[in-house]
């Protein structure tokens, strides 16, 4: 069991000086193992801030940061092993490649973390696998690889590490709409398998409505909505007053029942609005 | 590394931000050249003085100026410390082998105001001038020498383009680091050579954006039909008015009063 809580975690830069500005503030929940948890925000709503929170790269300027229930930034000389268990994808991660083989790069955290070298050759192994790397890939150099495929080498390199949680921050930033898809489907594909818990980071809601199973809002540095995804969408219009997006499909029902259409409008997924749509049809015509 | 305050430009609009760059660049000149020609404490306490009214005409608060004193303290300790045992003379107090003087005592304060009015002066210049200004400064300042030869502009251009680049690796430097200390980089801990060797994974990858960006950047302006400064106007002209022919008198009055202080002293 392995989870991850946050009490009353607040963040603010500059503390003391006159531009301070602080950008978490009471953030109090808590990540269940196994979740699949979708954090969604306008920039500037402090969701990088939070993330890094997660592993110690910043440490709360209030409250506490909780891995099975140690506070992580307890004992300082033991932060680098806590840190282990919370892998932390940034933004445009293929920046952080570095080694002469993809092999290598990969093999970056696992040495960090003072494995033997079959060890560290058979998680290798198993991060590509689920990254989807072709092995004839791993022995090329990372800078000769496309723009998904160094993405993708870079994320094997945070799960060859074997996380308890995984956090991704906006993995999908500046591809096209199929590698998109394609790093989506492998996360989802990791998270089915290892059952681990996976945070991601998004800023498109159809995106944390197809693969999330529970939604965190952020608005303004503070925690708006942390339930399922049928529950937070049911704020539809909230979420909207709030200026974030909303799922596609919930967006066209809800217009529909501006229109005058008697549709539910809590749904996400397209399957459940075209059955709405229907009945509702059915009612008009029956 | 968010911390470096000298070189940081603080937007305002005092009597010295209004000042043609090229008059802020040669007073600032002016100004560090007399700091080295005075010899007297009374000299450099007025000359502290000076600097500090500048800095009163700006509204930059102390606390800023002292900040950006911070790093330089070890500097002005050790050159005190220096100057107060080796220097002979009339001997203040002394133990054991060491004798503190006078006169020591009177050059280790000449020598902590010189530095402090040097870094004081120097960073008045980057508080209120933008690099962009600087820059064309250090242009129109350098344009004789072109008739020798000298690619002014191309110089100029390339002074510009690696100032406004600074911020920007900087915060580069920050996201690599935090994205190798999430895999398990060790940066902080470690002998001289294990620290070098944990700085491979932050170097390589900055290298490899800088030349990146580098190639966007020099396509972006190709594309914007730049081919080198000839014949380039400039949006902001810069011209020499009456607030500056008022700021060189001003600052020329305060210079001979300074050296009639320093005959006076004697």
């Amino acid at each position: 069991m392995s989870t991850l809580r946050l009490d009353n975690v607040g963040f603010t830069y500059q503390k003391g000086m006159p531009d301070e500005k602080t950008a978490v503030s009471g953030v109090s929940l808590t990540f269940e193992e196994g979740d699949f948890v979708g954090i969604i925000g306008h920039t500037g709503s402090g969701k990088s801030t939070l993330i890094q929170m997660l592993n110690g790269l910043l440490k709360p300027t209030t409250g506490s940061v909780y891995i099975d229930g140690d506070d992580i930034w307890d004992d300082k000389s033991k932060l680098r092993e806590k840190r282990f268990k919370v892998g932390l994808v940034l933004q445009y991660p293929e920046y952080q490649l570095f080694e002469e083989t993809v092999r290598k790069d990969i093999a970056f955290g696992p040495k960090n973390l003072g494995l033997s070298d079959e060890e560290i050759d058979s998680r290798v192994r198993e991060a590509a696998g689920f990254l989807r790397i072709p092995e004839k890939l791993l022995d090329r150099s990372p800078f000769d690889l496309s723009g998904g495929e160094k993405r993708r080498a870079a994320i094997a390199g945070v799960l060859a590490m074997r996380p308890e949680v995984l956090v991704l921050d906006e993995p999908t930033a500046g591809l096209d709409p199929r590698g998109r898809r394609d790093i989506l489907d492998v996360i989802k594909n990791y998270h089915e398998a290892e059952k681990k818990t996976v945070i991601l980071v998004s800023h498109s809601m159809d995106d944390v409505a197809r693969y999330a199973n529970k939604v965190l809002v952020m608005n303004n540095g503070t925690l708006l909505y942390y339930d399922s995804v049928g529950e937070v969408f049911k704020h539809a219009l909230e979420l909207r007053e709030t200026g974030l997006n909303i799922p596609t499909v919930t967006g066209i029902l809800l217009t529909l029942r501006e229109r005058g259409l008697d549709v539910d409008t809590d749904i996400y997924t397209p399957a459940a609005a075209a059955q709405t749509i229907t009945d509702a049809f059915r009612g008009i015509s029956g | 590394m968010r911390d470096i305050t000298l070189g940081q430009y603080i937007n305002g609009d005092s009597v010295i931000h209004r000042l043609d760059p090229r008059v802020r660049l040669i007073l600032t000149l002016a100004y560090i050249v007399i700091l080295f020609m005075f010899n007297t404490l009374l000299q450099m306490v007025l000359a502290l003085v000076m600097i500090l009214l500048a800095y009163a005409l700006v509204k930059i608060p102390v606390k800023m100026l002292l900040k950006s004193l911070k790093p330089i303290i070890p500097i002005i300790l050790f050159t005190s410390v220096l100057n107060m045992f080796f220097i002979k003379g009339d001997v203040v107090f002394s133990f054991w082998k060491i004798a503190v003087t006078k006169q020591g005592l009177y050059y280790a304060a000449m020598m902590s105001l010189r530095v402090i009015c040097l870094l004081a002066g120097s960073s008045l210049l980057t508080y209120t001038s933008t690099p962009i200004q600087l820059t064309s400064a250090l242009e129109s300042l350098f344009k004789p020498l072109s008739k020798l030869g000298l690619p002014v502009n191309d110089l100029a251009m390339m002074m510009t383009i690696a100032l406004r680049f600074i911020p920007t690796l900087l915060e580069e430097t920050d996201k690599i680091m935090a994205a190798q200390k999430s895999r398990g980089a060790n940066l902080d801990t470690g002998n001289f050579i294990q620290r070098a060797k944990a700085l491979t994974p932050i170097l390589i990858p900055l290298f490899v954006s800088a030349f990146r960006r580098a190639d966007e950047l020099a396509l972006a302006m190709e594309c914007r039909c730049y081919n080198g400064g000839e014949g380039r106007t400039r949006l902001n002209a810069l011209k020499i008015r009456r607030l500056d022919y008022i700021a060189v008198a001003v600052f020329t009055v305060c210079c001979v009063l300074l050296f009639m202080a320093g005959r006076l002293a004697v």
